[in-house]
């Protein structure tokens, strides 16, 4: 169980302080798949990174399982069962892609017929890839499939993917959807997918909707949904 | 030829030779001396009378030879000049595995300076790979100073890869290939400094004739107070393609400069220069942090991957 207390993140000094998540509590129960949405700029990603510890909330807790680990680490919760998918992951000159996914799963050479599961689930080729450098040399979508990849070897008890749909083709997104269905049926680990996409929203037991640093909405998906869909959460007060 | 311990490692780090164990012709100059020689039908090694070093001679159309020449130190304040002459014959296909390694567990400066001269046949195909290293705990200084010199005739190939991982105190690094007609290079520097080691890079590319290829790419790391400096030269006398990549990470104190020079003599030479040097990318070092390494495994893991 994942439990987020009164998580405030701001940045700049004193007079000219952001806040750009304010005050989010939250509680996700094991096997549960929670779908994050909202407008851009919402603070999706930064709640997804204080829960992986890339970014350090200003005040509030952080607890997985029981353990408080609001000062630990990432390589200390990355041990503790979570993961994260990168909303734009890195790229790294001389790292194949068989390395990352043996690194990912732990092992020090993942077996050849393993890691070409990993790729299978995201749609790509396994002989095609296996070999090739994650560098400038792949494409967008590419790059981002590898990442999801990397999470499916982690075997973690918490997923967070950071728009795992972003770049991905339509024949490659409908595997993906699959995967994560199947993932969710195994109910094995809580998922938190930050996601635009109806197909994936349509997933979720829940969505929660962040908008300006805060919960603007949740529910099941069938409340949430239709209500996005009809556009009624509103959106830029300017543009309106 | 018996070897003990320390050449033992050097050896394996030099010439990935396991045990003493090496098969084809080869020469193993020891502190000076021939330790070991083998020759084949196809490959002649001959002592120079008139200077230190030797001839290695490539018969025509010798194919899937590879010959090794090691060179290990083992003495200190051991300082040592070598000429050594390739002679390919044409339309061979050979790989040449060269290499120097340092044991100093002295206080004197051992050195090691080699001049390697490569005369390679037309249509002949030669991969040329050197590695350098340096252990021993004394404070004598581990100093070497590879020249490579190699002339391309027509439709030949030489790939060359050169390694120097640490250990190295002071390295000065001449490089200079001539690519005749139709003639291709690739070559490969990987290059990692650590403490207060300087290493130099002085690397001249000659395309001469039409239709030759040159690609130069290099890669190094420099950590604590280390420095180091390139200076890659490409030069077009013909209808060519020339290609220069340096990428550097740098860490700590450390100072890196690179400074190329890309010089067309003709409209029909295309040459290419790229230059990049920085710190490991931070996101880098995060992401593999999120998959469960320790900060300094991941630099590690990074380090490693970029120097492969
Ligand atoms: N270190 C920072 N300094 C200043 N502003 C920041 C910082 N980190 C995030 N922000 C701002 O906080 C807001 C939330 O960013 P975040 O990346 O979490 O949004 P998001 O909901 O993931 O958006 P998107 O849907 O576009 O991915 C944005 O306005 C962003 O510019
Ligand atoms: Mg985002």
């Amino acid at each position: 169980m994942l439990e987020l207390k009164n998580i405030c993140y701001s940045v700049g000094s004193q007079d000219t302080e952001n806040s750009i998540i304010n005050d989010i509590s939250l509680t996700v129960e094991d096997g549960r798949l929670i779908v994050l949405t909202g407008p851009n700029g919402g603070g999706k990603t930064t709640l997804a990174k204080i829960i992986m510890g890339l970014v350090h909330p200003t005040s509030g807790r952080i607890v997985w399982n029981g353990q408080d680990v609001t000062d630990l680490g990432i390589t200390e919760r990355a041990q503790l069962g979570i993961s994260y998918g990168f909303q734009q992951p890195p790229r790294f000159k001389g790292i194949r892609v068989r390395d990352l996914l043996s690194i990912a799963s732990g092992k020090k050479l993942l077996p050849k017929a393993e890691a070409c599961s990993y790729l299978t689930q995201v749609g790509l080729c396994a002989n095609d890839y296996l070999d090739r450098e994650v560098d400038a040399s792949l494409s967008g979508g590419e790059v981002k499939r590898i990442e999801i990849a990397t999470i499916l070897a982690r075997n973690s008890a918490l997923l967070i993917l950071d728009e795992p749909e972003a770049g991905i083709d339509l024949w490659s997104f409908s595997k993906l959807t699959e995967t994560f269905g199947q993932l969710h049926e195994k109910h094995d680990s809580t998922m938190i997918i930050i996601s635009h996409q109806e197909r994936i929203i349509s997933l979720a037991d829940e969505i929660i909707v962040i908008s300006g640093g805060k919960i603007s909405h949740r529910g099941a998906k069938d409340q949430v949904l239709p209500n996005i869909l009809a556009n009624t959460y509103g959106c830029c007060p300017v543009m309106k | 030829m018996m070897f003990n311990e320390t050449d033992s490692v050097l050896l394996e780090k030099i010439a990935d030779i396991k045990g003493g164990e090496i098969k084809g012709a080869y020469n193993i100059r020891k502190d000076s001396g021939c330790a070991s020689r083998a020759t084949t039908e196809n490959i002649d090694i001959v002592t120079k009378t008139d200077k230190a070093g030797i001839d290695i001679i490539i018969k025509p159309g010798t194919k899937n030879e590879v010959c090794h020449i090691p060179v290990i130190i083992t003495q200190t304040g051991l300082t040592e000049m070598v000429y050594n002459d390739f002679y390919i014959g044409e339309n061979a296909d050979v790989t040449i595995i060269a290499g120097c390694g340092i044991h100093n567990c002295g206080g004197e400066e051992s050195r090691h300076d080699g001049l390697h001269t490569f005369y390679i046949g037309a249509g002949a195909r030669v991969k040329y790979v050197e590695k350098h290293y340096g252990d021993g705990d004394g404070t004598g200084a581990r100093v070497m100073n590879p020249q490579t010199v190699a002339y391309l005739s027509e439709g030949a190939f030489l790939q060359m890869d050169t390694a120097q991982i640490k250990g190295i105190d002071s390295t000065r690094r001449d490089t200079k290939i001539v690519c005749g007609k139709d003639a291709e290079t690739v070559v490969t520097e990987r290059l990692q400094t650590h403490g207060a080691q300087t290493a130099e890079s002085n690397m001249e590319i000659v395309l001469d004739g039409d239709g030759a290829r040159g690609q130069v790419i290099s890669r190094s790391v420099a950590q604590d107070e280390s420095v180091q400096i390139f200076y890659p030269r490409m030069t077009g006398n013909a209808r060519c393609f020339g290609h220069v990549q340096c990428d550097s990470i740098i860490m700590d104190s450390a100072k890196i400069s690179s400074i190329p020079a890309i010089t067309a003599n003709s409209t029909e030479a295309q040459l290419i220069h790229e230059a990049a040097i920085g710190k490991i990318a931070g996101d880098q070092l995060l992401k593999l942090q999120t998959l469960g390494l320790t900060e300094q495994e991941a630099e590690d893991r990074i380090l490693k991957g970029f120097l492969a």
